[in-house]
């Protein structure tokens, strides 16, 4: 896809040394397990932390992809299902990575605190193409409800993946993609 | 004075929520053909050529071009000469949003109040009505699904007569560039300039809903629109803000008269999909 990388085929969960052996930059496809959450799943698994109660999903070496879904049409697995902005998910993520979350798919920037976390923790931020959602849908195999069923569009789903095209954009050493990219090609 | 009845209203708003949501306009279309042409960034190629096989499958299946189906912006001009029967005219717009969001399989992303509950309202109502009386006995209706990855990253400046266009120049292009990614470029940028606070947005939003490739009328002003592209994709932001060339498909400015202490300037990003669509009844 890019000039020199060759795409890296990964599973999902992810275990650290498939996330140390990934770069920003590099085109990955992943397959197996990933689960959803944006904003009011994030805010709704945080408070539960907080109140030292279980999580209806463990985190660890998990995948959580930003996205709620269109609603599925008959004969369709899945509806239209591209990744949101991540950076609204900032202020729960830290915590999210400290409970072993491995890895975030999202789109658009993240904070400092993010990245360190990344780093601290061994995570990793992949990106996918915001607004290819039915192309996207298109690696997304099966879909399970786990949690949070009445806030629609933002429940906690499982879903199977198979060859989910993105791009990773904080690697855990802190190495931001998008600057890199962006800095490439300004002419300002 | 001609008679319309409601009910149309609402058909014609179910129709245009699905239609825009699935269906790309053939001008956005074809200016991200060209951009595959001109982008220098190799990976930005993939990541355009990526939107079309999106849009082609989304307008195969009938499905979203995004999940985020947005919450529905209507500008509907009315002429002066209709009187419309059957029911009330903002009911009736709000039942086609139902309508089209629920038979189309759109995503429903209304939530009422914004602080507190933010509880869901089911059917993505009610929508943003802009209305505007026109002479004769026709009715316009412009529909743009409007997501909130762009709608996130617009802005509102209070500028002065002072700060001139270099002003306007450096809000949009520090705009655009403090965004990056997170709009979903290349974007379409709406701009609103005059008026005062609230005018410059809304007319920052009616930039946006012109047809793609149109100008202002007034020469000076589409000569701007043209610099300020220029200098947006100057920024290297890029398809997906992960770098190249093509950062804006398209600028469009909509000005007003302004009051003479003022200069008031609204920048509203849309996506790369600048999903409208239009009925005239």
């Amino acid at each position: 896809m890019s000039e020199q990388t060759a795409i890296k085929y990964i599973n999902a969960p992810q275990d650290e040394a498939t996330v140390k052996s990934l770069k920003a930059g590099d085109v990955v496809r992943i397959s197996g397990y990933i689960y959803t959450a944006r904003d009011a799943a994030h805010k709704r698994l945080t408070e539960a932390l907080a109140r030292g109660e279980k999580l209806p999903l463990d985190l660890k070496d998990n995948v959580i992809y930003y996205v709620g879904p269109s609603p599925t049409k008959p004969g369709e697995v899945v509806g239209s299902a591209g990744p949101t902005t991540s950076g609204r998910m900032d202020k729960y993520t830290p915590t999210m990575i400290e409970q072993g979350m491995r890895g975030m798919i999202g789109k658009g920037l993240r904070s400092q605190e993010v990245i360190d976390a990344c780093v601290k923790h061994k995570a990793v931020y992949m990106v996918a193409i915001g607004g290819a959602a039915a192309v996207i849908a298109g690696s997304i195999k099966g879909e399970e409800m786990i949690a949070y069923e009445d806030l629609g569009p933002e429940a906690i789903r499982r879903y199977e993946v198979k060859d989910f095209p993105a791009i990773v954009a904080i690697d855990c050493e802190g190495n931001d993609f998008y600057k890199v990219g962006i800095a490439k090609y300004s002419k300002e | 004075m001609r008679e319309i009845n409601v009910s149309e209203i609402t058909t014609a708003v179910a129709k245009l929520c699905i239609d825009s949501c699935c269906f790309l306009p053939q001008g956005v279309r074809d200016k991200i053909q060209e951009a595959i042409k001109t982008e220098e960034s190799p990976l930005g190629r993939e990541i355009l050529s990526t939107l079309v096989a999106n849009y082609e499958l989304a307008e195969r299946k009938v499905v979203p071009l995004c999940q985020d189906t947005g919450l529905l912006v209507v500008f509907i001009e009315i002429g002066q000469d209709v009187h419309f029967v059957g029911g009330d005219l903002e009911t009736a717009i709000n039942a086609g949003v139902a309508k089209g969001y629920t038979e189309g399989y759109l995503r429903k992303s209304s939530v009422g109040d914004p602080i507190f509950t933010r509880k869901n309202s089911g059917d993505n109502t009610p929508a943003i009505i802009h209305t505007k009386i026109v002479p004769g006995d026709k009715v316009n209706l412009i529909v743009i699904p409007k997501g909130c990855g762009s709608e996130n990253m617009g802005a509102l400046k209070m500028l002065k007569p002072a700060d001139g266009v270099e002003g306007i120049k450096k809000f949009v292009v520090d705009t655009v560039r403090s965004a990056g990614p997170n709009p979903c470029p290349p974007v379409t940028v709406g701009i609103g300039v005059g008026g005062n606070m609230e005018l410059c947005a809304i007319l920052a939003k009616k930039a946006l809903a012109r047809n793609i490739g149109e100008h202002n009328a007034d020469p000076r002003y589409a000569a701007l629109e043209e610099e300020l592209l220029e200098l947006v994709n100057k920024t290297g932001v890029g398809p997906s803000g992960l770098g190249g060339r093509t950062t804006a498909l398209a600028v469009n400015i909509e000005f007003a008269n302004t009051h003479i202490g003022g200069m008031p300037c609204a920048v509203n990003l849309n996506c790369h999909q600048a999903r409208r669509a239009e009925m005239m009844i």
